[in-house]
């Protein structure tokens, strides 16, 4: 990694690397993927967030969806873990809990490949700051 | 892609369940398939969705419609008139208790939810081990900012000005005591950020470092500019072992940037930052036995003063906050001390993170507004207590606080207002008791915790708490005296004043809290012998209901003492003078005619 020598430089990778999936996938219609997050502290892990993860990797690779799998850190919802948020190309983020293999497959089969809801949606009752002015 | 245009979202949180959302759910159904719809609108049950107190929720998406109090009957007219026609249902509509209008769009309107991320912003959005997503979210752009624009005396006093109090619990103002530590002169100095979470039932610092750990990262650097520090130091328990592997990761990419190490950012100012491991002992969250620790002495207290910001690490001038503390300072350093302080109580500025644990749903983390109310926080966040019960009680400030009751539930949580009511913010464990739960035995609970965890340097915490526990003991089994709660009360008080440190200082509070809120409860142990709440057994006592009694004799044969009388056929009885509580007839009815009570 080259070191980052000034604030300008600092300000230029922060545009350059836009949050999204830019940082993730390089490359042209990275925004046309599904992108999958996977809560991962120590309480996900706990429930089998691990396990979740890679099968979600696995199975939307064999399955040929163009997806990114990334882990994050704790949701909150600590009452329905494993935790994972699925944003399809072009609509808004949707939270599942109480994610295991079979719910994991469900979810892929009907709501990322035909845009049906399943069950164990969890409404997101927070909002977060927005750090730009 | 989607076959479904629309989507109707019931809430299927325990809550609403309880209200019927599954036969609102089965109507829409219906509905919808009476008027051919099927297939292109979707009814689903989802989790809670929090605002419980206005149950039933139903939320048509994709136009963000938010109707409350939903009942079965109203399906119809939710089908005829918003999927079919397209017009909202006025009646429906959640009102903002504020302006008192109709929320229409519950995005686009700015749908008021009752919490807000500061502290944990980044967490399950950024992936917490790859830096650039950090920077992608303004990450190391505080620092940049105050290294390059601004005097350590300016950063202070924007820090001075938002108000922000230390996290960990006492409450200190974080930029006082920078300003503290920046008068101080020396040749070294010290960063130091305490990662000993220590509560029973507390998460909230495990799950910043684990989510954001360059958050806590960038906020040392920028105290160690502002107090003229080079080196910092995360004191974390060695039991939180991804925390620490994250922040390692960190770390590693941080200097990598240079982003921690010589001449950062061309400024000059170096900082650099490594970990301390503690093994996990309560009174280490204490900064000056956590110094000890550090130092590789025993983890044990000493008077104040001098503070760490005079003589503390190597005796040297440190400055120590708490992991949430440190996460709020680079967005306040963004977005400036007037929009921090807009947010919070005329004493408590900005959010706190609280870990909701006990006989609640939605047991996790939240972070709300100082000021936020315990009914919010329980019955509209958390979804409620457990299986429909009564609440009883919740504990703020683990082992330190007190518990706050029924009467407290529309009291704003702020840290002046939880000491007046007996308790404290501590670092935010958030405990919730329902009816079942018993006062005396909680109090014992935390004792327990305090007993194991006292030091032992100072005799009031040392043998104070260790009689406190003992006179409790003694009232759980039966043995108390009436004069038994003078004496506990009388020892509370004289161990609060004469421990040492904040340990010791606190520990009586779940005791003197209890007493205080349910003294009737205390009163029963020990003039009725009985446990009102069913918990302590040897209290209990084991009774048989005449009604589920079919006279099968399965516990008069397997009781040991030969306490239970009874015909065949006919209900039994069992003597509780004989009786020595061994639960073998419980054990053996089939017809759940024994219980405990």
């Amino acid at each position: 990694m080259e070191k980052i020598k000034t604030l300008i430089d600092l300000k230029k990778i922060r545009d350059e690397k836009l949050f999204g999936l830019q940082i993730r996938e390089k490359g042209e219609g990275a925004e046309n993927r599904v992108q999958v997050k996977v809560a991962m502290a120590t309480c996900g892990i706990a429930s089998g967030a691990k396990d979740t993860m890679e099968f979600m990797a696995e199975a939307l690779e064999k399955r040929g969806i163009e997806a990114v799998v990334t882990k994050v850190g704790c949701m909150g919802y600590c009452y329905a873990e494993p935790t994972i948020e699925v944003k399809l190309p072009g609509s808004e983020p949707v939270v599942f809990g109480g994610v295991d293999r079979e719910k994991a497959d469900e979810i892929i089969e009907k709501f990322i490949k035909g845009g049906e809801l399943v069950d164990g949606i969890i409404p997101v009752n927070y909002e977060t700051i927005d750090l730009k002015e | 892609m989607s076959k479904y245009s629309m989507h109707l979202l019931v809430c299927g949180g325990t809550s609403c369940k309880s209200q019927e959302s599954d036969s609102i759910a089965e109507k829409l159904k219906m509905e919808i398939s009476k008027q051919g719809l099927q297939e292109t609108v979707q009814v689903i049950m989802t989790g809670c969705f929090g605002l419980c107190e206005n149950g039933p929720i139903v939320k048509v998406m994709p136009d963000n419609t938010f109707y409350i109090q939903v009942k079965p009957e109203d399906a119809e007219e939710i089908v005829e008139e918003h999927v079919i026609k397209g017009k909202r249902i006025e009646r429906l509509l959640y009102t903002d208790p504020e302006t008192e209008k109709h929320v229409e769009d519950s995005k686009r309107t700015g749908f008021k939810r009752k919490q807000i991320r500061i502290a944990l912003r980044n967490c399950g959005i950024i992936d917490p081990e790859v830096i650039d997503e950090y920077i992608a979210r303004d990450g190391y752009q505080a620092l940049g900012d105050v290294l390059t624009t601004k005097t350590p005396e300016d950063t202070i006093a924007i820090m001075k000005a938002s108000g922000l109090r230390g996290r960990g619990g006492a409450g200190f103002p974080a930029g006082l005591k920078w300003e503290f530590a920046l008068k101080n002169e020396a040749d070294q100095k010290y960063v130091v950020c305490n990662a000993d979470e220590g509560d029973p039932g507390a998460f909230m610092d495990r799950s910043i470092l684990e989510g954001d750990p360059h958050s806590v990262l960038e906020a040392m650097a920028i105290v160690g500019y502002c107090i003229g520090a080079d080196m910092g130091y995360v004191y974390i328990r060695a039991e939180y072992p991804l925390a620490i592997a994250r922040l390692k990761i960190a770390i590693k990419q941080a200097r990598e940037y240079g982003l921690l190490g010589k001449d950062i950012l061309g400024s000059g100012f170096n900082f650099d930052i490594d970990l301390k491991y503690g093994a996990g002992a309560f009174v280490c969250g204490e900064e000056t036995a956590l110094i000890h620790s550090m130092e590789g002495n025993r983890g044990e207290p000493t008077l104040k003063p001098p503070f760490p910001a005079e003589s503390g690490y190597m005796g040297k001038p440190t400055n120590v906050n708490n992991v949430e503390t440190l996460a709020n300072v680079p967005v306040i350093l963004l977005k400036g001390a007037d929009w921090f302080s807009s947010i919070g109580t005329e004493t408590s500025k900005g959010t706190k993170v609280f870990a909701l644990a006990g006989k609640i749903n939605n047991v996790g983390l939240i972070e709300v507004p100082m000021g936020t109310t315990l009914r919010e926080v329980i019955f509209e966040i958390g979804g409620g207590i457990k299986d429909g019960k009564k609440f009883k009680a919740a504990q703020t400030g683990g082992p330190s606080g007190g518990c706050l009751t029924e009467k407290h539930l529309d009291t704003p949580i702020d840290y002046e207002n939880l000491v007046a009511n007996g308790s404290m913010m501590g670092s935010g464990g958030l405990i919730v008791m329902d009816e079942d739960d018993c006062m005396v035995s909680i109090a014992r609970f935390y004792l327990d915790f305090t007993v194991e965890e006292s030091c032992g340097k100072c005799a009031p915490c040392r043998i104070g708490n260790k009689r406190l526990h003992e006179l409790l003991q003694r009232i759980c089994e039966g043995k108390g005296e009436e004069s038994d709660l003078v004496r506990l009360r009388n020892l509370g008080d004289v161990i609060k004043d004469t421990s040492l440190c904040g340990l010791g200082q606190s520990s009586p509070n779940p005791v003197l809290s209890t007493m205080e809120n349910f003294p009737e409860e205390y009163l029963s142990h020990v003039v009725d012998k009985k446990c009102p709440s069913g918990v302590c057994t040897d209290l209990l006592e084991y009774f048989i209901i005449e009604e589920n009694c079919i006279g099968c004799t399965a516990c008069a044969r397997a009781c040991p003492v030969g306490c239970i009388s009874g015909e065949r056929k006919e209900p039994h009885l069992i003597n509780p003078d004989t009786c020595i509580k061994c639960g073998a007839c419980m054990e053996k009815c089939k017809f759940d005619a024994v219980i405990l009570k």
